[in-house]
C-alpha cells in the first residue's frame, strides 16, 4: 500500500481534546466569522436574485415581456443579467477566499507544529 | 464509409489511447478513484463541465428553445447559478473532509455502515437515471446518423455501454478525467462555430436576429402561428406553470451540489483552494455555452423552424439540424459526432462515480467495515462494478427504446440529487446536533418522495388520445395526481424536514462529539488527504 498510496500517512490525526481546543481558538474564530461575513450574505442575495426570475416570469409574465431593444425583452435581460451575476459573486468570493486560506494556513502550521512537539516529547 | 462515421472513429481512436496511458498510471485505489488527486485547477474546472453539459444540455436544451422559446433559457440560467451552490457551500468542505465519495463526508460523524449504505443507494439511484437517458439519447442519435451504414439503436447503445465501460475499467478516473477535457474542448468550439454562422446568417446583426425570433412561424394543428419566442409562457402555462418553473428552478439549483458525479471531481485535485478554482473555470466555460444556446435553440426555430425539425428526427435533433441548414453535411457529421462525445464522456462520468460508490462505500465501508483486506482489492471492486452498472444501462436502454421519453430521467436525477443528498450533506457540515437517525432518515425521505412524486405526475400520468401511440404514450392513463412536472418544490423541504425530524427521534452523542473535528477538518484542510506522488 505503502508505494501507491503515500499520502495517507501523513494525514493529520489527532485526538477529540486537540479538535476541541482547536475549535475554541480565536484564529479558527474569526476564520468562521470572516468566511461568514461573506458567505452568508452572497448566499442570500443570489437565491432571491435568482428566484426572482421564476417568480417574475410566472406571475408577471406580460410586465416581463415588455420590449427594451427592438424585439428584445425585460424577461431575456434579466435572464441574461443571471449569468454575470454568478460571474460576479463567483469572482468576488474568490477574492475573499484569499484572507480564508491565509487565516487557515496560519491553523493548520500551528497544529502541525504542536503535534510534531508532541510527538518528540513522547519519544 | 460515411463522413459520420469517421469523425466518430477518429474520437474513439483518440480517447482509446488516452485510456490505454492512463491505465499505466492508475495503480492503488488514490489513483484509480482520484487520480491521484494531482488534476489542476483549470484542468478539472474544463473536466467538471465536460462532465456537466451532457446530452441534455447540448441537445435538449436546444430543442427545447426551439420549439417552446423562451421557457427553454430557464434552464440554461439555473444550470449555470446553481454553481454558486456548489461553489459557495459544498465544494471546499466536500473536498476537505472526504476521500473517494459524498458518504465519506457524511460518515465522519455518523454512524458509516447505515449512512454509507443510504448514500450509495441515493448515488446509485441518480447515476442509474441519468445514465439511461444518455444512453437512450447516445443510441437515437448514433442510430439515425448512421442509418447509412446499417447499425441500429440496439448496436449503438451496446457500443457506447461497452466503449464506457473500457474507459472507466482500465483507465480509471484519470483517463475519465482526459475524456471529459477533450469533450469540453470539442463541445465549446463546435458550439462557437455553430453560434457565429447563425450570426453570420443574419449579416451579424443582432437586431434583425431577435427580430426574427419575435416572428417564429409555424404550424399547429394544421395552422399557421406566429409567435414572439421571446415571450415567456409557451411550456409554463397557467394554472400551475408558475409554480412549475419555481419548483424546477429549486431542483436545479440545489441538486446540482447533490450530484455524485460532479461532486468526486473535487477529489481529483490536490486542495480546497484548487477544488475552488476549477468550480470557477467550470464556471466561466458552462456559462459561455448556456448564454450560446440563445445562438443554438432560437437559430433553430428560425432557420430550421420546428415544422421541418418535428419531421427529422424530432426535438432532440435540433442543434445537429441547424448545423446542417447552416454549412451543409459534413458540418452536420462534425456537430453529431461532438454530441455523441458528450454522451460518452458523461456515461463515463457517471460510470466512475457509481462504481467508487459501490466499491468505497458498500463493499470496503459497509460489508468490510472499513478494511480492505488486500492491497487493490477496492479498485478490483470498482473496476467489476463499473462493468455491472454498465451492463444494467446497456439492458435497460434497450428495454426502452429509441423513442423512450428521456427528458423526465434527467429531471428525476437533479429532483433526487437535490432533495436526498443536498439535505443531509449540508446539515452534516453545518448542524451539530445532527445524527445517523436524521441522515439515513433524510436520505430515505428524500429519494421516496422526489421519485414518488414524479410517478403522479403529468410526466407519467396524463389521458392521450388514442392517436398517440407507442412509447409517446403516458404510462399511467389517469389524470395526474400532483400537477407539477418538477417534484423539488414538495420534495425538497420534505428531505430537509426528514432530516430534521429525525435527528429529534433519537440522541446519538458520538456525532456531537465529532463535530468539532468536522468543523475544523472542512473549515481549514488541516489533514486533508494530500495529492499522491508518482
Amino acid at each position: 500500500m505503502s508505494s501507491t498510496q503515500p499520502a495517507e500517512l501523513g494525514r493529520f490525526e489527532a485526538q477529540k481534546s486537540e479538535w476541541d481546543r482547536i475549535a475554541a481558538t480565536q484564529e479558527f474564530k474569526d476564520l468562521m466569522s470572516t468566511k461568514k461575513v461573506f458567505i452568508i450574505p452572497a448566499f442570500i442575495f443570489f437565491l432571491v436574485y435568482y428566484f426572482l426570475l421564476p417568480v417574475l416570469v410566472g406571475y408577471a409574465p406580460q410586465f416581463m415581456a415588455t420590449k427594451v431593444w427592438g424585439e428584445v425583452n425585460l424577461a431575456y435581460l434579466f435572464a441574461l443579467s443571471q449569468f454575470f451575476m454568478a460571474w460576479t459573486i463567483a469572482w468576488l468570493y474568490v477574492k475573499a477566499a484569499g484572507d480564508f486560506d491565509r487565516l487557515a494556513k496560519d491553523i493548520i502550521d500551528k497544529a502541525e507544529n504542536r503535534s510534531d512537539k508532541g510527538t518528540e516529547v513522547a519519544r | 464509409m460515411s463522413t459520420p462515421l469517421i469523425m466518430f472513429l477518429v474520437f474513439i481512436a483518440i480517447t482509446l489511447g488516452i485510456t490505454y496511458w492512463a491505465s499505466k498510471r492508475s495503480a492503488g485505489s488514490s489513483a484509480y478513484f482520484a487520480a491521484s488527486r494531482r488534476v489542476t485547477g483549470w484542468q478539472n474546472g474544463i473536466a467538471v463541465a465536460g462532465d456537466y453539459m451532457s446530452a441534455a444540455s447540448f441537445l435538449g436544451i436546444a430543442g427545447i428553445i426551439a420549439f417552446q422559446g423562451y421557457d427553454g433559457f430557464m434552464y440554461s440560467v439555473g444550470w449555470l447559478v446553481a454553481y454558486l451552490t456548489v461553489l459557495l457551500v459544498v465544494a471546499e468542505p466536500l473536498r476537505n473532509a472526504g476521500r473517494y465519495t459524498m458518504a465519506d463526508v457524511l460518515a465522519y460523524r455518523l454512524k458509516p455502515r447505515p449512512v454509507r449504505a443510504m448514500a450509495s443507494i441515493s448515488t446509485l439511484t441518480v447515476s442509474t437515471f441519468y445514465m439511461i437517458a444518455q444512453m437512450v439519447g447516445a443510441g437515437a442519435l448514433v442510430a439515425l446518423l448512421l442509418k447509412d451504414s446499417g447499425i441500429s439503436y440496439k448496436t449503438a447503445v451496446v457500443g457506447v455501454g461497452i466503449l464506457m465501460i473500457v474507459y472507466v475499467v482500465f483507465g480509471g478516473m484519470l483517463a475519465t478525467t482526459w475524456v471529459q477535457i477533450i469533450k469540453a474542448i470539442l463541445l465549446m468550439a463546435g458550439t462557437v462555430l455553430l453560434s457565429i454562422l447563425v450570426l453570420a446568417h443574419f449579416h451579424f446583426s443582432f437586431g434583425s436576429f431577435f427580430n426574427a425570433i419575435g416572428h417564429v412561424t409555424y404550424h399547429e394543428k394544421g395552422q399557421e402561428v406566429v409567435k414572439d419566442f421571446l415571450q415567456p409562457g409557451l411550456r409554463f402555462k397557467p394554472p400551475y406553470g408558475a409554480l412549475d418553473l419555481i419548483s424546477l428552478g429549486l431542483a436545479l439549483i440545489f441538486g446540482t451540489a447533490g450530484l455524485p458525479h460532479i461532486l468526486v471531481r473535487f477529489y481529483t485535485v490536490p486542495d480546497a483552494k484548487t477544488a475552488r478554482a476549477s468550480v470557477v473555470w467550470a464556471m466561466v466555460l458552462i456559462g459561455s455555452f448556456y448564454i450560446m444556446t440563445t445562438f443554438l435553440g432560437f437559430g433553430a426555430a428560425t432557420i430550421v423552424g420546428r415544422d421541418f425539425i418535428a419531421t427529422h428526427g424530432g426535438t432532440n435533433m435540433s442543434a445537429p439540424l441547424l448545423a446542417q441548414a447552416l454549412a451543409g453535411n459534413i458540418f452536420f457529421a462534425f456537430i453529431s459526432s461532438i454530441a455523441f462525445a458528450t454522451i460518452l464522456a458523461v456515461v463515463a462520468g457517471l460510470t466512475i462515480s457509481a462504481s467508487t460508490s459501490f466499491a468505497h462505500d458498500v463493499w470496503t465501508n459497509v460489508i468490510h467495515r472499513g478494511v480492505e483486506r488486500k492491497p487493490g482489492e477496492e479498485v478490483l471492486v470498482a473496476r467489476i462494478s463499473a462493468f455491472v452498472v454498465g451492463a444494467v444501462a446497456i439492458t435497460i436502454a434497450i428495454l426502452l427504446g429509441p423513442t423512450a421519453n428521456v427528458a423526465f430521467l434527467v429531471g428525476l436525477a437533479f429532483a433526487v440529487a437535490a432533495s436526498a443528498n443536498l439535505p443531509v450533506i449540508v446539515l452534516s457540515i453545518f448542524w451539530k446536533r445532527f445524527n445517523t437517525t436524521g441522515a439515513v432518515a433524510g436520505l430515505a425521505i428524500g429519494l421516496l418522495t422526489s421519485i414518488g412524486l414524479i410517478l403522479i405526475s403529468p410526466s407519467i400520468m396524463a389521458i392521450d388520445p388514442p392517436t398517440v401511440t407507442g412509447a409517446a404514450r403516458h404510462l399511467i392513463q389517469a389524470k395526474a395526481v400532483f400537477p407539477l412536472e418538477n417534484p423539488g418544490v414538495l420534495s425538497i423541504p420534505l428531505g430537509f424536514i426528514g432530516a430534521i425530524l429525525g435527528t429529534f427521534l433519537s440522541h446519538e452523542p458520538s456525532s456531537e462529539h465529532k463535530f468539532n473535528e468536522l468543523l475544523v477538518r472542512s473549515n481549514t484542510g488541516l489533514g486533508a488527504e494530500r495529492a499522491g506522488s508518482h
